[in-house]
């Protein structure tokens, strides 16, 4: 570990100003935010992050869920996992965010990390976590250990020839299929980010993570209105019962009238470098009859475009079973 | 010294036999168990090793200018700045034992990845560990082998041969041909392995994370080249081992190495990371089994030919066929084996060593053979139920093999399987039963213990044996108390402690048999003497008394005849001034011994599991485990009911996740954490339903206690493949059963 001064900031304007300094929000960051830490402190130990200064954003508040004007939802930044996870709003409207953040790590982290911190977690890419070895996203030109490596959890969707590292978090699969925004306020002023556009994919700078610059802190996330007439789930699939990132999961929110499917948000987690918002499988499902069919050849059309590495070719049928599962989940075509 | 008092434990009627919680229970929720890393002594220094990243080569340079300069550095040490340390020679029996027998330092050669190259020593943790980050080490790097598929390095040595067992095999009307691979598996205790090494003058006591205080000492003081009876090492508590922790590693003798440079205490505790490398692991198997029996069931032939990696130096052998010779019925069988050298760290016995790994191939092969006769797996085994052990033409002790099998069915409700494959269902799922049976050796290995009664009425059992989290604190206080009359919460008891009489290792299971007999006697002895003196001298109280005229009970010597005639025994004591009672008494081992020239000594038992499969999902749950054990009486039940419990969670790891992978460029462990070297939550684990036939086996020991640390994993991972091939027609036969194997379904 190395040493580093540690600021514990009172107003946000003294975060960012602080921030703003850093040469990049990105990986290699000299200035990081922590908020729960159990991702960061966890990468400094391992020596993969290597901050020189670390600003301590728990004072500042940020741990809000309100309802918005419009009828959605306002998640403070700070708001920990457990406490979104059992909010009884989101229990209620946003049931596939709720079941997301419950099936992701262990109830002692839920119980510390935050909303912003788990939209910022970074990936468990075992590479990435091992600075002895080469990483083009730790240090980047130097190469892709995973690729003709131990790739079995990684990605087959959105990877490049530099990396193929997935995203690892469950609530960003329910924050992408629930059209959620992320709010930003920096050096110059605050923004708003759709969900969607947050992350970046890899190509050829996996270094760069997400659109954020220097001194950038997300503030909160809002949520639209929820779809009353919509259900909405979230599957996940891994080797053990609990305390395993997905190998496959899937969010869904469908609406079902007359038969057809009338409303989908599908987005899958552990098969893309970030959420994966499966927008073709949306327009394809969309007006199609709620069938064994129909969803069958959704999840097909979802899995098209995969490039399977050289041990996680299962995915790909993984993938299909688990999108096609949720989507029976939410249509009452199944019930476990 | 420790002392594990009995904290409120309730006063049971009968001791033994009863349920009781451990005693040091209450010490180890309250935290106040002193665990090894837990140690701190004044002017302690932390040491953290450089390991190397490199799986064979050379170190050609060490640079450590900028680490030597670092906040808080006492001291880097390498090959060349430190004394050199010794071999340990040849072990005698269970005393002397190591598996990675070159010590640290001892040449310029890397053999695997993560082998230490330098240790850093400094003020704070942190403070060593970035010296050790900051040492830069130049290699020579060499081509490294760390392949999955194994193949021999020589000719396969044959382990048990009896009749023609390939030219049986050949004209067998119904024959089995397949290879079981088991994966390179690490014990992952819970509690990291430690050393605090405190030197005073050319004397070290080590606080050390063993199974074994008088084993690292017979091993230590050779490879430190002091006095033996310089070395003391002690350990009062373990957050388990399951066998990595029996015999000494690097990273103790380079504590005490460095602890003796910088003239301060040192502690070292080795990382998750280092534990996948230095610390020992079970290694790879790869065994081909095969069987030939007749249309009716009969086995005629069972060959079972079995690799093992090993590391470059040291020839670790995975005993995969330490229960084929004796477990069922065959005239024609042979055992044979070999190894296969690879740049990894040395391994070591991982709970139930040999037999686990052996039993999933036999047990596996045994399955598929009865579906292949399409008969009941229970009635195959039922008709190969051997009369005596055919390798070595003795008598069981005890074997009740079939009786688990038959309880086991009963309470598992085995009648009502359909054996179709995916024919039975519940609330939408796919079920699958299957079975398996196990055994694990019955031993005994020498023992010593102290007994000494006080004056008020206190009573104290020492031995250099360990409690290892299995209860050995307990059920010691529980024999002391039924030979004495002495009640539990008078009793201490002291352990893990190199000055204390010579206790066995806390492993092959046999620490409870082996030491049980010794404190028994002991405890018996204390009393005679306590009878004695009370019978002697001039202010005897019974004089004229012989001690054979008196009991002990209630606290009291009194004549047999007339128990109203009790003197207090710190009367007793007082009146011959003498401080206590005191008795020693020993067992003596079975290997070797005349119980096993006259009986084969073993215990059994039967695995049930129950999965549920969702083919929708590739989700594979284990639902319900019933495991009935035929070892021997059992003196507390609680805790063997722990420990077969235990095992099961860990043949679940074993059946569904566990894997130690080497990353084929970099020769490194590449899951070398236990966020992605997974084993069973919680939530993985079902229902248990544990039985225990509680037949005393009176050959092994006068109580007829064996022990049950290992049994549970033996079989389990079996019962569950097999399990999981009735649910889904997928048979594994390499583990784990992964995902990618069950979409094949
Ligand atoms: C053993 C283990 C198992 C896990 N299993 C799962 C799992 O199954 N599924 C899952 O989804 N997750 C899992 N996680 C990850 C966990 O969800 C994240 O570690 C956690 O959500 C991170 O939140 P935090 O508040 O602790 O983040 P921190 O570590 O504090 O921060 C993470 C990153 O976000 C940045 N950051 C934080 N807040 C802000 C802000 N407001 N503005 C700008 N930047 C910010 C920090 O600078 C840092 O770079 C697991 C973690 C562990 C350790
Ligand atoms: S997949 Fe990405 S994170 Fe993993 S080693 Fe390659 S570049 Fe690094």
């Amino acid at each position: 570990m190395e040493r580093f001064q540690y600021t514990r900031a009172r107003t946000v304007s003294e975060a960012i100003g602080i921030a703003a300094h850093s040469s990049t929000a990105q990986q290699g960051a000299p200035v990081r935010y922590v908020a729960g830490g159990t991702t960061l402190v966890d990468l400094m130990k391992l020596g993969v992050e290597r901050p020189t200064h670390l600003v301590d954003i728990n004072k500042l508040g940020m741990n809000a869920i309100e309802r918005t004007k419009e009828g959605g939802l306002r998640i403070g930044a700070l708001v920990r996992n457990a406490a979104l996870a059992h909010d009884p709003t989101v229990v209620r409207d946003y049931r596939a965010l709720s079941e997301a953040l419950l099936s992701g790590a262990s109830a002692q982290l839920r119980n510390v990390a935050t909303t912003s911190g788990n939209l910022l977690q970074r990936t468990r890419c075992m590479y990435f976590r091992n600075t002895a070895m080469a990483c083009n996203k730790r240090e980047p030109g130097s190469g892709c250990s995973a690729i003709n490596g131990d790739n079995r959890t990684l990605a087959i969707l959105g990877t490049s020839p530099h990396c193929i590292a997935t995203n690892p978090s469950d609530m960003n699969v329910a924050l992408v299929a629930l059209d959620a925004t992320i709010h930003v306020q920096g050096p110059k002023g605050t923004r708003t980010i759709p969900m969607q556009a947050f992350h970046l994919l890899p190509g050829d700078t996996p270094d760069r993570e997400t659109v954020l610059e220097p001194g950038d802190l997300v503030t909160h996330i809002t949520l639209p209105p929820p779809n009353a007439r919509a259900t909405s789930r979230y599957l996940k699939l891994r080797d053990r019962a609990s305390y395993e990132f997905a190998l496959a999961s899937a969010a869904v929110v469908v609406e079902v009238a007359g038969g057809q499917f009338h409303y989908v948000r599908l987005a899958m987690g552990g098969v893309g470098t970030k959420p994966w918002r499966m927008s073709a499988v949306e327009e394809r499902l969309t007006g199609a009859a709620v069938d064994d069919a129909t969803i069958r050849d959704a999840a097909q059309l979802a899995v098209r475009d995969a490039k399977p590495q050289s041990e996680n070719g299962f995915k790909v049928e993984l993938a299909q079973r688990c999108l096609a599962h949720a989507l029976r989940l939410a249509t009452g075509l199944a019930s476990i | 010294m420790s002392r594990s008092k009995a904290l409120g434990a309730p006063s049971a009627p009968k001791v033994l036999g009863g349920k009781l919680p451990r005693i040091d229970g209450p010490l180890k929720v309250s935290g106040r168990a002193t665990y090894t890393s837990d140690i701190s002594l004044p002017g302690m220094l932390y040491a953290v090793p450089v390991r190397s990243t490199i799986a064979s080569g050379r170190v050609v340079a060490i640079d450590d200018r900028v680490a030597r300069k670092m906040l808080g550095v006492r001291a880097i040490y390498y090959r060349g700045n430190i004394r050199p340390f010794f071999r340990s020679g040849p072990a005698q029996g269970f005393s002397g034992l190591i598996d990675e027998k070159r010590p640290p330092f001892e040449d310029d050669v890397v053999r695997y990845y993560g082998q230490y190259v330098a240790v850093a020593v400094a003020q704070t943790m942190e403070q060593a560990k970035a010296a050790a980050d900051a040492v830069r080490v130049q290699y020579a790097a060499d081509a490294h082998n760390v392949e999955r598929r194994l193949v021999a390095e020589k000719s396969l040595e044959t382990d048990s041969e009896r009749g023609d067992a390939e030219g049986a095999f050949k004209s067998a009307p119904v024959q089995i041909d397949q290879t079981y691979v088991t994966p390179t598996e690490v014990h992952n205790p819970i509690e990291l392995h430690a050393t605090v090494a405190a030197w005073e003058g050319d004397r070290v006591t080590l606080y050390e994370t063993t199974q074994a205080v008088m084993n690292h000492r017979e091993v230590l003081y050779q490879m430190l080249g002091v006095p033996k009876e310089n070395v003391r090492v002690v350990s009062h508590f373990l957050g388990s081992g399951f066998g990595g922790k029996l015999w000494p590693w690097s990273h103790s003798i380079l504590a005490a190495g460095v602890a003796r440079e910088v003239g301060a205490p040192v502690k070292l505790v080795v990382t998750r990371q280092a534990m996948f490398e230095t610390v020992g692991h079970r290694p790879r198997t790869q065994q081909r089994f095969r069987l030939g029996a007749t249309r009716d069931g009969k086995l005629v032939s069972m060959q079972h030919e079995y690799l093992n990696e090993t590391s470059i130096l040291d020839a670790y052998k995975e005993d995969c066929g330490e229960a084929t010779p004796f477990m069922y019925s065959v005239p024609n069988l042979r055992v044979a084996s070999a190894l296969a050298r690879r740049n990894i760290g040395t391994p070591t016995a991982m709970r139930g060593p040999g037999a686990v790994p052996g039993l999933f191939a036999m047990e596996s092969a045994m399955d598929e053979l009865a579906i292949a006769l399409n008969m009941d797996p229970i009635e195959l085994r039922r008709r190969n139920e051997p009369l005596q052990d055919e390798s070595t033409k003795l008598p069981f002790s005890s074997r009740h093999l079939v009786e688990c099998m038959q309880v086991g069915a009963e309470k598992f409700g085995w009648a009502r399987r359909d054996p179709r494959v995916g024919a039975m269902k519940r609330d939408g799922l796919t079920i699958g039963w299957g079975m398996a049976t196990c055994s694990w050796g019955a031993m005994r290995s020498d023992a010593q213990a102290t007994v000494e009664i006080q004056r008020d009425g206190t009573m104290s059992v020492t031995t250099a044996t360990q409690d290892i989290g299995t209860g050995t604190y307990t059920v010691l206080a529980l024999v002391a108390s039924e030979a004495t009359g002495i009640p539990l919460d008078k009793i201490d008891v002291g352990l893990g402690d190199t000055t204390l009489p010579p206790g066995p290792i806390s492993g092959g299971s046999w620490a409870t048999a082996s030491v049980i007999p010794a404190v028994s006697a002991a405890a018996r002895a204390a009393v005679r003497s306590l009878l004695t003196l009370s019978t002697s001298g001039k202010n005897a109280a019974f004089a004229g008394a012989t001690p054979d005229d008196l009991h002990f009970a209630n606290g009291r010597a009194a004549r047999k005849s007339d128990p109203s005639s009790g003197v207090p025994l710190g009367d007793v004591l007082a009146r011959a001034n003498v401080r206590a009672a005191v008795g020693s008494g020993q067992s003596r081992t079975t290997f070797g011994g005349e119980e096993s020239r006259k009986y084969s000594l073993h215990s059994f038992g039967a695995q049930f599991a129950e999965v549920t499969w969702q083919p929708e999902t590739a989700r594979l749950r284990v639902s319900r485990f019933v495991s009935v054990i035929d070892a021997g009486r059992m003196i507390n039940p609680k805790p063997a009911r722990n420990q077969i419990e235990g095992a099961v969670v860990m043949g679940i790891g074993m059946a569904l996740f566990e894997e130690a992978r080497y990353d084929k460029r970099y020769g490194a462990p590449i899951n070398s954490n236990l966020a992605d070297y997974i084993v069973s939550t919680n939530a993985d684990a079902p229902a248990i339903d544990v039985t225990f036939l509680d037949y005393p086996d009176l050959v092994l020991n006068e109580l007829g206690a064996r022990g049950v640390g290992e049994i549970g994993l033996a079989g389990t991972a079996a019962a569950i493949t097999a399990a999981v091939h009735h649910a889904t027609g997928v048979r594994v036969r390499e583990l784990p059963v992964r995902i990618e194997d069950l979409l094949r379904a």
